[in-house]
């Protein structure tokens, strides 16, 4: 299929681990990356996803047929915090983009198009694929990884090339990501009297920061595998945020193991995404790998009062409910489709962990009820 | 949950501009999710052609008007424990309104289900909503509400021209406008205060350029609430949303744009309390992400329509169980089967729905696009970009239209002027210009119409030129790909790069260049899913479903809703369905483009081709599926014109033969068929030039009848008395069909005409119902008052028609639906049309007869024998009238002057003991005003012999105490032969006589008009014409009951005098036994028919709260 706005003299592949390939036009940097493959079902927002530290290690194929409509935002352009204002990080995060047609932009918010970002930061995509039916090959053989070539069309490289190459890269659970993605060092982001919490960065989508922030929060970001402190610069740490991130939860035993230290078990705690898988693991719970993730703004959240929200997701691991016995938290929201767990929660009303992105961005932002809850309860123990 | 036993849903009457065939689609679902809960249904619906009213499961069905006056009784009558009031449009909202300020809901102890009364005041009182609004934290434009035109003039000063008028409670903008300029606002503000049943208007800043877009929200008695789609408007603001190009999903939005709107669209709703669906309509700046709230309409539409259809989610289905208090998370995708209701569809295609216009059918109506909707139908095109889904809508609205750049532009300046004021010609103007050299930033100032849809449009182009630059050389494999992706036609390839279309077709099958089925699941191919809902793309590379069992048969459906094929043949194609699977066949499936219906509701058949009805298309589809064979002759004559072509390709086609419809449609072949059957015909002959078809006239006498071959409601055909009309004319349709020679015919005045229905398997026939025309030829049989039975012909003519039917079936050998159109004059018949496929008045005749038609249709079809013959017998002491629903009002300057080219947009039927009871109730439900004892009628007939004719109506009118009025002439007649006290009205083209008859008209002095116009009596005078339309325009405006035939104003007369005695007659036409109650044979209500108030016209303020 032709590719509209990609280069015709380029081509692309993307050749998964079990033998399937897709041969398309290329886009983006010449250059070939392997990861593990996933779909996301969402229509907008690809700005927001690709800079999503959770897609770190895969690559990301759009089920929505048309990509880079209203091109790329400023990607310098900061909020009142700091923060950027319309991404999610610092970079394209994502390993590769698949997609069926790119278009051409046009957007009065656009400062240039997706493939010329792309290339800019050395991310390569393939276009004029038919994606619902690798989207259908995932759903039905689950994600397995892949490598993306791009690169003149008329040498394109041999199954046997991409197979070795692909041999030759670490596997997905494998890989170290969240050292990737994490912050450096601790940073403050202060508002005026508001109460600090301390956020654990495996990843932490900037839109999550915001959420707390524009609520009157100071966050203190902290490396994934820093200590949460008690006080910083003087303040008390009131409580913890445990954010969204890449890779298998369960090889984060550092943080696991922070988590489950009394002073930090001790504070208001909220989880996102990795967050609620992480905390599950710290108190003696399990996680497991789905078949092909939930990726998507669409989702359903079920919560134990009858209640239903739509939510936005990017998460391939998630919390065996089996697995909670004995460890203090109980179920709090389901996904009715698979009965996944999508939330969880404390006896005592101190501890909340949602699997979906209540902070949206993109996606809908009805869970955000949860950072409210969260610092209402900071705020009412604090003296 | 509280359970129900019995519920009443309000249907929304005939389809009107503004109120169409979604509300069948609506309706439909409706009843089947109150049915499978084991709920009685009782619905009202005057609609004969709708789905909805066919016989119930287990339910009534009653054809009234939908009024609080005939509704309460039946709620009387009825006592439900509910009401429906959102599956009806705006009629069923304004009626349920009505009935609740009249307290009958209290009355009866009957709950209104689904969104609360509150809530659908909050969205359709402006300062209501404004209110509502305001505590959602959703900006609303800055606007004011005005009750009259001084009060307008003086808001405007303040928000600053441009303005924009709106009316509430009222249908697609009705009576609406932009003003830029006081001189403007001051027609405008006249018309919308008119309109409005408030006589209030609304002025609000215009925003013209601002993107319009439309999100569809559910939401649970619970609170959980989610936007099922959005949909984005090409021609923005400027451009009512059913006259705009609308595409699913928002394709220029950002997610912080979608979300903004979509969490400001769900804190409205519930706000309002929304139970049930929703549309909620926005504007947004295309430099900023400012936003206004426009309106929500709280009850389903055709926005709703299209996002069911273009999503897969049943909306309309989830929002009747959700009034029933079942909860989001209770219900299941009913397109996976195993996945929750409570999700937002995520698709992975695009839609593009066009709008479908008929404004050439109207004389003198204005083109221009703007807030106030003028199309009658739609289309929806689905592809994997939007230029192919974009394409094939542009072919589904009419299978002749390619999306092609003009070989010669036009000046960019003329194009640019016409841009700023868009036609329905938009998009091949866009072209036009960007071939003729405008910049695409120049477009978007002009054209309001973002750069983002216009690259697009400017790569469809593109490709045309390519195409045409390798014109007789070799196309390349790439090239032809390319076109294909982009959603070009085999034929537009063809007719670009100068090939044959056979060979374009040939020479992509060689290179694999196939489109495949895609499913449209609702979640983006996420879960597993066994939908049978599919559409076509040539952006994939695999097929999503495995080709029908053997012995699959495929029925095409009508396409778009459009003057002349409307709901009823959505209705004659599934009920052919069901015929067929009835009679076994395995697989049923259908293929249709009109997102209005309910044949585009995946569970209706087997499998479901969201696609174009083209040659092209199906042969991709048979080449795939490999059916036994292909019905053609429900789908209109939109698909009995694939026929042929069909034959010619070798697909088998079921039913009456290629050969033989051939034979029906070709006027000379069929002039010697009913030579050789010795049955009578007018004379007629098929000219190629002007000079022969004039002596021919003058042989046979004018007037004649001047026609093209293959013609559907009466396209072009004209009535001509002189020859130089006839010059005139002839050199217009000759233009339009140069393949087909014009056919004149004898135009016999004074003839009634009447219609066979019959089904036949090439022997046997049965005889669905002989329909006698009201009004005397030379008015379109779908603009004509139907009676059944006839009342004037004569039994043994009756029988002549059966029995010359009889002849045509079997020499025919036809094998389906057949109509027959008969001119019946002093006890001698002649026919004049035969169409050997379902016509318009099935569905009246089933439901009247009880006939099951369409399963007799399918045997025969499938070369089975019928199981009965003869004349399907009416129910004795039964009166069925079927009268025509028009929408002038909405088509500002259009002629309201019924003639041979058909004008109404849909119809309703009722029934009663007699003929008058049967009519009065459908002229109601047409909203024709039954005005009151005492009124005044004025008479306007041109031509000495029509003022003859006029004695005896003049005589009853009087007779019932109406007072007459006309001018000189006429009143100089009615003087002469007794009439006294007739008022003397001067002339339209006489302003400073007075009284003048425009001054009358407008003070509210004229209840009722009678206007012939003078074109019938041979006058020329142009300032006559012109009086004549004026006062036309004039009565449709103010919504005096207007008649231009003789014989349709007789039968009105009759029905008041009738209305006079009487009261009429409240009964379903049929229903189930209710469980625990008294068996249904009970005497029918008779109600007495309250009149129109005789005030009217004066601008009303709402008393104080």
């Amino acid at each position: 299929m032709a590719s509209d706005r990609a280069r015709p003299a380029l081509g692309g592949t993307l050749f998964l681990e079990d033998g399937t390939r897709f041969d398309g036009a290329g886009f983006g940097a010449e250059t070939s990356h392997v990861g593990e493959v996933v779909f996301t079902t969402g229509m907008v927002g690809y700005p927001e996803s690709l800079t999503d530290p959770s897609y770190r290690g895969q690559i990301l194929t759009f089920t929505y047929p048309l990509l880079g409509n209203y091109g790329v935002p400023s990607r310098k352009a900061r909020d009142a915090f700091g923060l950027p204002a319309f991404v999610e990080s610092d970079g394209i995060q994502v390993r590769g983009v698949v997609v069926r047609g790119l278009t051409e932009p046009h957007h009065w918010a656009s400062e240039t198009r997706l493939e010329s970002w792309m290339t800019d930061e050395g991310v390569p995509g393939i276009a004029g694929i038919d994606t619902r039916r690798l989207t259908e090959h995932l759903r039905s053989f689950g994600v397995v990884r892949g490598i993306l070539d791009v690169g003149p069309s008329e040498v394109r490289p041999s199954d046997e090339e991409l197979r070795a190459r692909l041999g030759r890269a670490p596997g997905y659970a494998e890989e170290a990501l969240v050292p990737e993605v994490s912050v450096a060092k601790p940073t403050l982001y202060s508002v005026n009297g508001g109460p600090l919490v301390a956020v654990l960065d495996c990843g932490v989508k900037a839109s999550i920061l915001r959420a707390l922030l524009v609520r009157g929060a100071s966050v203190l970001r902290l490396p994934a595998t820093h200590e949460v402190p008690d006080r910083f610069e003087g303040r008390r740490v009131r409580g913890l945020v445990v954010g969204n991130g890449p890779g298998d939860p369960s090889t984060l035993t550092a943080t696991i193991a922070e988590l489950r230290r009394p002073t930090t078990r001790s504070l208001p705690t909220l989880g996102i995404c990795l967050g609620h898988q992480l905390l599950a693991l710290s108190r003696g719970g399990s996680t497991y790998k789905l078949k092909f993730g939930h990726r998507g703004q669409n989702k359903t959240v079920c919560f134990d009062d009858g209640r239903a929200i739509i939510a936005s997701e990017n998460h391939g691991y998630a919390v065996e409910p089996r697995s909670l016995k004995g460890s203090g938290l109980r179920p709090w929201a389901v996904n009715p489709d698979d009965g996944t767990l999508e939330g969880l929660r404390d006896a005592r009303g101190r501890l909340w962990a949602l699997q979906g992105h209540p902070e949206g961005h993109p996606g809908p932002q009805e869970a955000g009820f949860v950072f409210d809850r969260f610092l209402e309860r900071v705020r009412k123990e604090a003296p | 949950m509280k359970t129900y036993r019995k519920i009443l849903v309000l249907g929304s009457g005939a389809l009107k501009i503004g109120e169409a065939g979604e509300f069948d689609y609506s309706g439909s679902q409706c009843l089947k999710a109150l049915q499978e809960e084991g709920i009685y249904v009782v619905v009202v619906n005057p609609n004969i052609a709708t789905l909805q009213t066919d016989p119930p499961k287990n339910g009534r069905v009653y054809f009234q008007p939908l009024t609080a006056d005939f509704v309460e009784p039946i709620l009387a009558a009825e006592r439900p424990d509910g009401v429906l009031l959102s599956f009806g449009g705006q009629t069923a909202l304004n009626c349920g309104i009505a009935l609740a300020d009249r307290g009958a809901f209290r009355r009866y102890g009957i709950e209104v289900l689904g969104t609360p009364l509150s809530g659908i005041r909050a969205t359709e009182d402006r300062a209501k909503f404004v209110k509502a609004m305001e505590r959602a934290g959703v900006p609303t434009l800055p606007s004011r509400a005005v009750y009259s035109v001084e009060e307008a003039l003086a808001a405007a000063e303040d928000l600053h021209y441009p303005v924009m008028v709106r009316v509430a409670y009222t249908l697609g903008g009705k009576g609406g406008g932009m003003a830029r300029t006081p001189g403007e606002l001051r027609e405008v503000a006249q018309r919308g205060l008119r309109a409005s049943p408030l006589g209030q208007i609304l002025l609000e800043r215009y925003v013209g350029e601002f993107k319009q877009l439309e999100y569809e929200v559910v939401r649970d008695r619970a609170g959980n609430a989610l936007t099922v789609c959005n949909m984005e408007n090409v021609l923005s603001m400027r451009v009512h949303t059913g006259d705009n190009i609308v595409v699913a999903p928002s394709q220029t939005l950002t997610d912080h744009e979608y979300q903004m709107l979509r969490q400001a669209a769900l804190r409205a709703v519930e706000v309002c309390g929304i139970v049930g669906e929703c549309n909620i309509q926005f504007c947004l700046d295309p430099n900023s992400d400012e936003y206004y709230a426009i309106e929500i309409n709280a009850r389903l539409s055709r926005s709703s329509a299209l996002a069911s259809k273009a999503t897969g989610y049943p909306l309309a289905y989830v929002a009747a169980k959700l009034a029933l208090g079942k909860t989001l998370p209770e219900l299941k995708n009913r397109v996976t089967g195993v996945t929750s209701a409570c999700f937002e569809p995520a698709l992975d295609y695009v839609v593009v729905k066009l709008p479908r216009w008929d404004l050439d059918k109207f004389a003198r109506a204005n083109r221009k696009l703007g807030p106030s909707m003028k199309s009658v139908g739609e289309v929806m095109g689905i592809g994997a970009s939007f230029p192919e889904a974009m394409l094939k809508a542009v072919r589904m609205g009419d299978p002749r239209a390619e999306l092609v750049p003009p070989a010669e532009c036009r000046p960019l300046s003329e194009l640019l002027a016409e841009l700023s004021e868009p036609e329905p010609t938009v998009l091949v103007r866009v072209l036009e210009a960007i071939r003729a050299g405008a910049s695409l930033d120049e477009l978007a100032r002009v054209t309001y119409i973002d750069r983002w849809f216009l690259q697009s449009l400017a790569e469809v182009e593109e490709t045309h030129r390519a195409l045409q630059a390798g014109a007789g050389r070799e196309l390349p494999v790439p090239t032809l790909r390319r076109a294909k992706e982009l959603g070009l036609s085999d034929r537009a390839i063809a007719r670009a790069a100068r090939l044959d279309e056979e060979e374009v077709r040939t020479r992509r099958l060689a290179a694999g260049i196939r489109p495949h089925l895609r499913m449209i699941d609702t979640l983006a191919g996420e879960w597993p899913s066994p939908t049978n809902y599919l559409y076509m793309t040539y952006r994939a590379d695999a097929d999503d479903v495995a080709p029908t069992p053997a012995g699959s048969v495929l029925v095409l459906g009508a396409g778009p809703y459009r003057i002349g094929s409307s709901v009823e043949f959505d209705w004659s194609t599934m009920n052919l369905v069901s015929g067929l699977k009835s009679e076994g066949i395995p697989c049923v499936a259908l293929l249709n483009s009109n997102p209005e219906t309910v044949s585009t509701d995946y569970d209706r058949s087997d499998r479901l081709y969201f696609e174009e009805i083209t040659l092209e298309r199906v042969r991709d589809l048979h080449e795939f599926e490999k059916f036994r064979g292909v019905v053609t002759c429900v789908g209109s004559q939109l698909a009995q014109n694939l026929t042929p072509l069909l034959h010619a390709c070798g697909i088998p086609v079921l039913g009456t033969a290629a050969e033989s419809i051939d034979t029906a449609e070709d006027r000379a072949r069929f002039s010697h068929l009913l030579e050789r059957l010795a049955i009578p015909q007018p004379a007629w002959r098929a000219f190629t030039t002007i000079e022969a078809a004039a002596a021919f006239a003058d042989e046979v006498g004018y007037p004649v009848l001047v026609r093209p071959s293959y013609v559907l409601s009466g396209a072009a055909m004209r009535v001509i008395h002189g020859r130089h009309d006839l010059a005139r004319f002839l050199s217009e349709a000759a233009a339009l069909s140069p393949e087909y020679p014009v056919v004149l015919t004898k135009f016999i005045e004074g003839a009634s005409e009447v219609e066979l229905d019959a089904i036949s398997d090439g022997q046997g026939v049965l005889v669905a119902g002989i329909l006698e025309h009201v009004e005397r030829a030379g008015v379109h049989s779908g603009d004509a008052i139907f009676c059944l039975p006839p009342r004037h012909t004569p039994s043994g003519v009756q029988g002549q028609l059966v029995e010359a039917a009889g002849k045509l079936a079997r020499s025919l050998a036809i094998r389906g639906p057949f109509n027959v159109q008969f001119l019946v004059k002093d006890g001698a018949f002649q026919i004049i049309e035969l169409n050997l496929r379902a016509s318009r008045s099935l569905p009246f005749l089933q439901k009247a007869t009880g006939a099951p038609l369409l399963t007799e249709a399918a045997r025969a079809m499938l070369g089975r024998p019928l199981t009965r013959t003869g004349i399907a017998p009416l129910p004795p002491g039964r009166w069925g009238v079927k009268v025509p629903q028009f929408s002038f009002l909405q088509l500002t300057g259009s002629d309201p002057l019924l003639g041979v080219e058909m004008q109404s947009t849909g119809e309703v039927a009722c029934f009663g003991p007699t003929f008058a009871d049967a009519l009065v109730k459908a002229l109601v439900a047409t909203g024709v005003r039954l005005v009151p004892k005492g009124g005044t009628a004025f008479l306007s007939v041109g031509g000495p012999q029509f003022k003859e004719a006029l004695e005896a109506p003049a005589r009853e009118l009087a007779r019932i105490g109406f007072g007459l009025a006309a001018t000189e002439d006429t009143a100089a007649f009615l003087s002469a032969r007794g009439f006294r006290g007739v008022k003397v009205l001067h002339k339209v083209s006489e302003p400073d006589r007075h009284p003048n008859v425009l001054e009358e008209v407008d003070r509210g002095g004229i209840d009722l008009m009678l206007n012939i116009p003078s074109s019938l009596t041979q006058e020329k005078l142009e300032r006559m014409l012109e009086d004549e339309y004026v006062l036309r325009r004039r009565a449709v405006e103010l919504g005096i009951p207007l008649f231009t035939s003789l014989e349709g104003f007789t039968a009105y007369i009759e029905g008041l005098a009738w209305l006079d005695e009487h009261p009429v007659t409240v009964e379903p036409l049929y229903g189930t036994p209710e469980e625990g109650s008294a068996p249904a044979t009970r005497e029918p209500l008779r109600v007495p028919v309250p009149r129109a108030p005789r005030t009217r016209r004066r601008a009303r303020r709402p008393p104080p709260r």
